[in-house]
């Protein structure tokens, strides 16, 4: 799967700020589709994890209420020059996860 | 629990348990102990008991939502929590007027008590941001207007 997130993370003070664009459909379940008049499958995703330098600084779980092709942003302690990681998994098993180094 | 519901989430499990055997998933991504009936449930108070052990919580004004009056758009309702408590441990989010509630939780560990993100509102309503700090839970709301409706439709 191509690169489905885009990280960004900048330090600033001590305080590094994460920016984060996810591509997902995010569907809830509870749409129609305007065609078939049926339900659109619930696709969305679940987990979402951060690590920075292997330390997990959040862990969260995301129902199908969070937007389409979601943004993310949060703040951790830490300087300039870490790795940050973020990872997410869908209620279809996919997952991806990317690395960037703090800014 | 009525009759509805109770086919819906065996059929639910069942799905589960055919993609697990059927390996689609691997148990890392199962494991992470989704709280499934949380993001199912109806009300707010609900969700917020299967999702952290309690419904009931304290109102904080140390608790700030930055939220638009007026969403024109409910799919995409930009939503910024950011709290002055200490010892924050998670911050969960819910939109009181959805189908189910519950929008997302953010467990932090040693991160600064700060979350924005997107979120999708059905219609107007408020936006409950709850944070877990020192084992208790404190909220407050923020009502937005919503003009479309980013769910169902």
């Amino acid at each position: 799967m191509a690169k489905s997130i885009k990280l960004r993370a900048k330090s600033k003070k001590g305080i590094v700020t994460v920016k984060a664009l996810m591509n997902h459909p995010m569907e809830t379940g509870l749409r129609k589709d305007k065609k078939t008049g049926k339900l659109i499958a619930a696709h969305h995703i679940q987990q979402v994890t951060a690590k920075a330098d292997d330390k997990t600084v959040l862990d969260a779980v995301w129902g199908g209420a969070i937007s389409k092709n979601p943004y993310l942003s949060f703040k951790y302690s830490g300087g300039k020059g870490g790795s940050i990681t973020l990872f997410w998994a869908d209620n279809k098993g996919k997952s991806d996860s990317v690395m960037g180094k703090v800014k | 629990m009525n009759r509805r519901t109770l086919l819906k989430s065996s059929l639910a499990a069942s799905a589960v348990a055919v993609a697990v055997s059927a390996g689609l998933m691997t148990p890392v991504q199962v494991l992470a102990a989704y709280p499934k009936a949380a993001f199912e449930a109806k009300d707010s108070a609900t969700a917020l008991s299967s999702a952290l052990g309690s419904g009931s919580y304290e109102h904080s004004d140390g608790i700030k939502i930055k939220a638009p009056d007026i969403a024109e758009n409910g799919s995409v309702v930009p939503v910024t929590i950011s709290t002055a408590l200490a010892d924050v441990e998670s911050i969960t989010l819910l939109s009181e007027s959805n189908a189910s509630p519950l929008v997302a939780s953010f467990k932090l560990d040693g991160s600064q008590a700060y979350v924005s993100t997107r979120i999708k509102m059905g219609k107007t309503g408020n936006v409950v941001a709850v944070v877990k700090s020192a084992g208790k839970l404190f909220a407050n709301k923020k009502e937005v207007k919503v003009t479309i409706g980013g769910c169902g439709g």
